[in-house]
């Protein structure tokens, strides 16, 4: 079976949500980089893959797809049986629908609040030399905080978000964490310690330090 | 069989997505209004249902879950098969992927393009008594026009989102696309036919006419 092609950077968080679950199922890939600086996810090639103009864009064979979370659950569950794990559980109603509730919670609740932080601190200082917008990450700051005790009381109850059991919902986590973990607020997760425990646990797994390793601006 | 239970109100945008899937998958449902003048979603009985003090939240016997698009898919993953439908695809690798592309778009790229007009035309002036900022609708009306060129190559390819098949996708468009065709600028539509076409064929579906119903254009 020929490797499946993720299209985009390797530091970038939204390829990196598809490569740290292409690592858990032990599916064989290849990244091929897009020029931003050229203006290649712009291109005709490009855009025929995502036509939207992002990335990260994948291909298998014939499936061409774009939107990192949709290629995920695509990567999961082409692979998972194989590979013997069950990110998804689709097999469970109740199950499923936990993973997809965590799974909403990153997309429309944590990553609103992380992902400008991460912006301001890291990637415009490095990317663009902007100055770090302060009102808006002590904005997302105080957002943050009333999400992670929403977080404490429920991985007080489960040892991962969905349940216990590892999912999905705790992978889409791990871009956007990383990163915040190098900017100045890092120590806002020792005021949650459940949060902290669940965090150390994801970036200790293999798939998350092999990606690690790519994933700094 | 109980009926499930809905929390919030029947005109909320998120609390429409998941009715619309209950209507085409004929399941019994109630809706259990939430309060949110008096601070309902914050009361300590809502925060056990959904612990961000939002609406929806859902109740099917023991199970309780929030997220809108979370609950809508576990609907349609309990009662497609008794009901005859499939708008999730999930027996089929390829046809599940298009439908979860689809829906991210709805919810990454289309939503964020859109429901800034639907806030600022209808819903802040309705309910925080603020005039229309003309600036927000203007920047959101250019990145919609944007997000409408590609759905019009897309659905001049395919009578639906992700193929030539109803699905989850096209449905939740729904509820903000209702709105926003109560705001001055509908007519937006009129420059893209086949999305107009498509979205005039999903108005049409009596699941949509039924919850449409409750979802006054004037607050």
């Amino acid at each position: 079976m020929a490797p499946v092609k993720v299209f985009g950077l390797k530091m970038s968080t939204n390829v990196a949500r598809v490569l740290v679950c292409l690592e858990e199922v032990g599916a064989e890939y290849e990244v091929v980089d897009i020029d931003f600086q050229a203006k290649e996810h712009k291109s005709p090639q490009h855009l025929a893959r995502n036509p939207f103009g992002q990335i990260p864009a994948f291909q298998d064979g014939d499936v061409v797809l774009f939107e990192s979370r949709a290629i995920s659950r695509y990567v999961l569950r082409k692979y998972s049986k194989s590979a013997g794990v069950d990110l998804l559980r689709e097999g469970n109603l109740e199950e499923a629908a936990a993973v997809d509730v965590w799974t909403e919670v990153e997309a429309q609740q944590y990553n609103p609040a992380v992902a400008p932080i991460v912006y301001e601190c890291l990637i415009h200082p490095a990317m663009f030399g902007a100055p770090t917008n302060q009102k808006l990450v002590d904005e997302c700051v105080e957002k943050l905080r009333k999400v992670l005790d929403v977080y404490e009381a429920r991985l007080s109850e489960h040892s991962y978000l969905a349940g216990d059991f590892l999912s999905f919902a705790d992978l889409s986590h791990f871009p956007y964490t990383h990163y915040l973990m190098a900017t100045p607020y890092a120590s806002l997760f020792d005021s949650y310690p459940r949060v902290k425990a669940w965090w150390q646990g994801l970036a200790s797994r293999p798939s998350a330090k092999k990606l690690s390793a790519d994933m700094s601006f | 069989m109980a009926p499930v239970k809905v929390f919030g109100p029947a005109m909320s945008t998120n609390v429409a997505r998941i009715l619309v899937c209950l209507e085409e998958v004929g399941a019994e449902y109630e809706v259990v209004n939430i309060d949110m003048q008096a601070k309902e979603h914050k009361s300590p009985e809502h925060l056990a249902r959904n612990p961000f003090g939002q609406i929806p939240a859902f109740q099917d016997g023991d199970i309780v879950l929030f997220e809108s698009r979370a609950i809508a898919k576990y609907v349609l993953r309990k009662f497609s098969k008794s009901a005859g439908v499939d708008l999730l695809r999930e027996g089929d690798l390829k046809e599940a992927a298009m439908v979860d592309v689809w829906t991210e778009v709805e919810a990454h790229t289309y939503n964020p393009a859109l429901s800034p007009v639907v806030y600022e035309c209808l819903i802040y002036p309705a309910m925080r008594g603020v005039p229309t900022n003309q600036k927000v609708v203007e920047e959101s009306l250019e990145k919609l026009k944007k997000v409408l060129d590609v759905y019009e190559a897309r659905l001049s390819k395919h009578d639906y989102l992700a193929g030539d098949f109803l699905s989850f996708a096209d449905l939740n468009h729904f509820p903000y696309t209702h709105y926003f065709m109560g705001t001055p600028h509908a007519s937006l539509f009129d420059a893209y036919p086949h999305v107009k076409a498509w979205w005039e064929r999903l108005a049409a579906r009596p699941s949509v006419k039924k919850i449409s119903a409750n979802m006054p254009l004037k607050f």
